[in-house]
C-alpha cells in the first residue's frame, strides 16, 4: 500500500526535470568540478597571450611563471586547508617568512647545519600553526580575528628578530637546494616547483582518499553536523591548522631557495595572494567546498596575467586590476553554485 | 514478554532551575516502534538526548539489552548500538550520499593502501550504500554519488535514516522525521519506520503529527511537564485523548475510568 506512495512516477519527474535545463546541467558541473572554470580562464588566458605574443608561449617563459608561482603555490596548499574549514589564515605569509629568517639566521649566523636549521624553521611554522589553531577550537575565537591578531605578532617577531637584517645564503647549500634548477628540454623547473607539485599531488590525495579529508570538508561544510555524525569535529580543526603549518614550513624552505636568502620584508603581499589563488581557484570561503588542485590553477592565473601583460606591453598595474576582476568573478560563482535548486 | 532491549529508569535531568526531566522511565522492546509525544517543553527533546549520548542525565539508570550502560557521548551511544536521526539530520550537504551514509566509520582498502596510505575503499563503499539503500527500499535514491545538497526533503531524511538503519545494531531514535516534510514524502519515511520495526529493531518515533503517531506507532509514551503521563497505545486510545493527556485536559486514569463506564474503541 505504501509502496504506491514510493512508486509514484511523480517522484522521479521532479527529480528529473529540473536536471535537463541547460543553466543545470552547468551549475551541477561545477558543483562536481569546483577547479573547471578557473581551468578554463587558466586556458584561454595562456591561449590568449601565447598569440598575442609568442614568447608566451616559450618553455623557457613558461618555466619562469612555474617559478614565480611556487612560493605562492605551496603556500596556497596550506592556505586551502584551512579555508575549507570555514576558516582563514591572514598569518600565513608572516609565518613563512619568520621561518625563513629563522632557517637561515640560524645557518648564517650560528653556523648550524642547513638540515638541523630547517627543521628548527619547520617547528615554528608548524608551533605557529598550533597557536592559531588552539585560539580557534579551544577559545572558539573567530580565525579572520585570530589570525590577524597573530599576523601582527608573527610580523613584530619577525622583525625584532631580523634587526633589520637581510640574510644572503651561499648557493649549494641544504637551504638553498630548493633553487636548484633541473632542465626538462627547454623547460627548467626547479626543486621548489617540483616540491611544491609534490604537496599537491600529496594533498589532493589527502582530501579525496582519505577520511581525514572528508571530515575536514564535513567539518567545514557544516560543522554541527559532522559532529552529530560522530566526527571529533574539533581534533580535524586543529589538525588543519597543524597539517597547514607543516606546508608552511615546506613553502619556507621553497622561499629561501627562491630568493637565495632571507629578507623580513620579503612576505608582505604573501597572505593575501595566498588567499586569492585560493579563491580564484574555486574554493568556497564558506568552507566544504573546492578542490586543492583549484588553488595551483588560482595560482598559476595571477601569475600568467603578471607575466602574459608584461609581454604584450600593457602597463603592469592592469594586472592587479585583472586580479581583482578575477577574485570578485570567483566568489560570485561559487555564490551561484551553492545556491540550492529552488 | 521479550526483553526490552533498551530501558531507561527515574531519569532526571535539570537545567540550572529548568527541569527537563523529573523521573522518567521508558521502555524499548525489539521490533516494536515507540511514539514518544508531548507538548513543547515536556521533556522529549531531553529524553532522547539522554538516551542517545548527547546529555548525561542527573539521576537515573539505562539498560541497553540487559546492561547497565552510561554514555558521555553520542559516538558512544552508536558504539553501543544506539543511532540517532535529529531533527537536523546531521548530513553534509556538499558530500554525496554514500559518503553520508559512512561519515566518521569510513571502511579503508585491504593491505598496504589502507594501512599505510590510508586510502578509502570508496568503490566498496558505495556498492554497500547501495545494498543498504536497496535493503530499505529507498527507491527515491537512485544515484549513490549525488551530493546530499541536490536531494529533496524527503530524500534527505532517507539518508539520514538509511545511514541509521544501517548501523543502527538495537535502537534507533527519529526525532521529528517527518516535521518538514510533504504528504508524499512523510508516507516514504513512515515506510521506512516500520521497515526498521522489521528487522527486528527497537524504534523510538519522536513527533507532534498524531496522524503519523496513531499509523506507525505500536505503543506511544505521552510526556507532561518532564514527566511521562502514561503510555498507550493506537487501538486504547483515540487521537483526540492522547492530545487531552499530552496538554493535561485529563488524565490516562480519568480516561480509564471513563472507558469503563461507556466501553468504546
Amino acid at each position: 500500500m505504501s509502496t504506491d506512495i514510493l512508486d509514484a512516477p511523480g517522484t522521479a519527474e521532479e527529480l528529473l526535470q529540473p536536471r535537463n535545463t541547460p543553466g543545470r546541467r552547468v551549475h551541477d558541473l561545477l558543483h562536481r568540478l569546483p577547479a573547471l572554470s578557473p581551468l578554463i580562464v587558466l586556458v584561454v588566458a595562456a591561449i590568449v597571450f601565447g598569440i598575442a605574443n609568442p614568447r608566451f608561449a616559450a618553455p623557457e617563459n613558461l618555466s619562469i611563471v612555474l617559478q614565480q608561482a611556487a612560493v605562492v603555490g605551496s603556500l596556497a596548499v596550506g592556505q586551502t586547508l584551512i579555508i575549507l574549514t570555514a576558516g582563514i589564515d591572514l598569518s600565513i605569509g608572516a609565518v613563512v617568512v619568520l621561518a625563513t629568517l629563522v632557517m637561515a639566521k640560524l645557518a648564517h649566523d650560528s653556523g648550524v647545519p642547513g638540515f638541523l636549521a630547517f627543521l628548527i624553521g619547520f617547528l615554528i611554522a608548524v608551533l605557529a600553526a598550533l597557536l592559531n589553531g588552539w585560539l580557534v577550537t579551544r577559545l572558539k575565537l573567530p580565525p579572520f580575528i585570530v589570525t590577524l591578531g597573530t599576523l601582527s605578532i608573527f610580523t613584530a617577531l619577525t622583525l625584532i628578530y631580523a634587526q633589520g637584517q637581510t640574510l644572503t645564503l651561499d648557493p649549494g647549500g641544504f637551504l638553498t637546494f630548493t633553487g636548484t634548477t633541473i632542465a626538462v628540454g627547454r623547460f627548467h623547473l626547479t626543486v621548489g616547483v617540483l616540491l611544491m607539485l609534490v604537496l599537491y599531488l600529496g594533498f589532493a590525495y589527502a582530501l579525496r582518499q582519505t577520511a581525514w579529508g572528508r571530515h575536514l570538508y564535513a567539518t567545514g561544510d557544516d560543522p554541527e553536523a559532522a559532529r552529530l555524525a560522530g566526527i571529533r569535529t574539533g581534533r580535524v580543526l586543529l589538525s588543519a591548522y597543524v597539517v597547514a603549518g607543516a606546508v608552511v614550513g615546506i613553502s619556507a624552505w621553497i622561499l629561501l631557495g627562491r630568493i637565495q636568502g632571507a629578507d623580513p620584508n620579503a612576505g608582505i603581499n604573501l597572505n593575501l595572494e595566498s588567499i586569492t589563488a585560493v579563491v580564484i581557484g574555486g574554493t568556497s570561503l564558506f568552507g566544504g567546498r573546492g578542490a586543492v588542485v583549484g588553488s595551483l590553477i588560482g595560482a598559476l592565473i595571477v601569475q600568467v596575467f603578471d607575466n602574459g601583460l608584461a609581454l604584450v606591453g600593457v602597463d603592469p598595474n592592469y594586472q592587479v586590476l585583472a586580479v581583482g576582476v578575477l577574485v570578485i568573478a570567483a566568489v560570485a560563482a561559487d555564490q551561484w553554485i551553492r545556491s540550492v535548486k529552488s | 514478554m521479550t526483553q526490552a532491549v533498551l530501558e531507561a529508569r527515574g531519569l532526571v535531568k535539570t537545567f540550572g532551575h529548568v527541569v527537563g526531566l523529573a523521573g522518567v522511565d521508558l521502555t524499548l522492546y525489539p521490533g516494536e516502534v515507540l511514539a514518544i509525544i508531548g507538548d513543547n517543553g515536556a521533556g522529549k527533546s531531553t529524553l532522547i538526548k539522554c538516551l542517545s549520548g548527547a546529555l548525561r542525565p542527573d539521576a537515573g539508570e539505562m539498560v541497553l539489552d540487559g546492561t547497565p550502560v552510561s554514555f558521555s557521548s553520542t559516538q558512544e551511544a552508536r558504539d553501543a548500538g544506539i543511532e540517532t536521526v535529529y531533527q537536523t539530520l546531521a548530513v553534509a550537504p556538499a558530500l554525496d550520499i554514500a559518503s553520508n551514509l559512512f561519515l566518521a566509520r569510513e571502511v579503508r582498502r585491504r593491505g598496504i593502501l589502507g594501512t599505510v596510505f590510508r586510502m578509502l575503499d570508496t568503490s566498496g563503499m558505495r556498492k554497500q550504500a547501495k545494498q543498504h539503500i536497496d535493503d530499505l527500499g529507498i527507491s527515491t535514491l537512485q544515484n549513490i554519488n549525488q551530493a546530499v545538497e541536490t536531494l529533496s526533503g524527503g530524500q534527505r531524511q532517507a539518508v539520514a535514516v538509511a545511514r541509521a538503519a544501517a548501523f543502527g545494531g538495537k535502537v534507533v531514535i527519529l526525532d521529528e522525521p517527518t516535521a518538514a516534510l510533504g504528504v508524499r514524502e512523510s508516507g516514504q519515511v513512515l515506510k521506512l519506520v516500520r521497515d526498521l520495526r522489521a528487522r527486528g529493531l527497537g524504534v523510538i518515533l519522536i513527533s507532534h503529527n498524531m496522524p503519523n503517531v496513531f499509523e506507525v506507532a505500536d505503543r506511544i509514551q505521552i510526556q507532561r511537564l518532564g514527566r511521562s503521563a502514561g503510555v498507550i497505545t493506537p487501538t486504547s486510545h483515540t487521537p483526540a485523548e492522547a492530545v487531552a493527556i499530552m496538554t493535561g485536559a485529563t488524565t490516562i486514569d480519568q480516561v480509564r475510568d471513563a472507558h469503563q463506564t461507556t466501553p468504546t474503541g
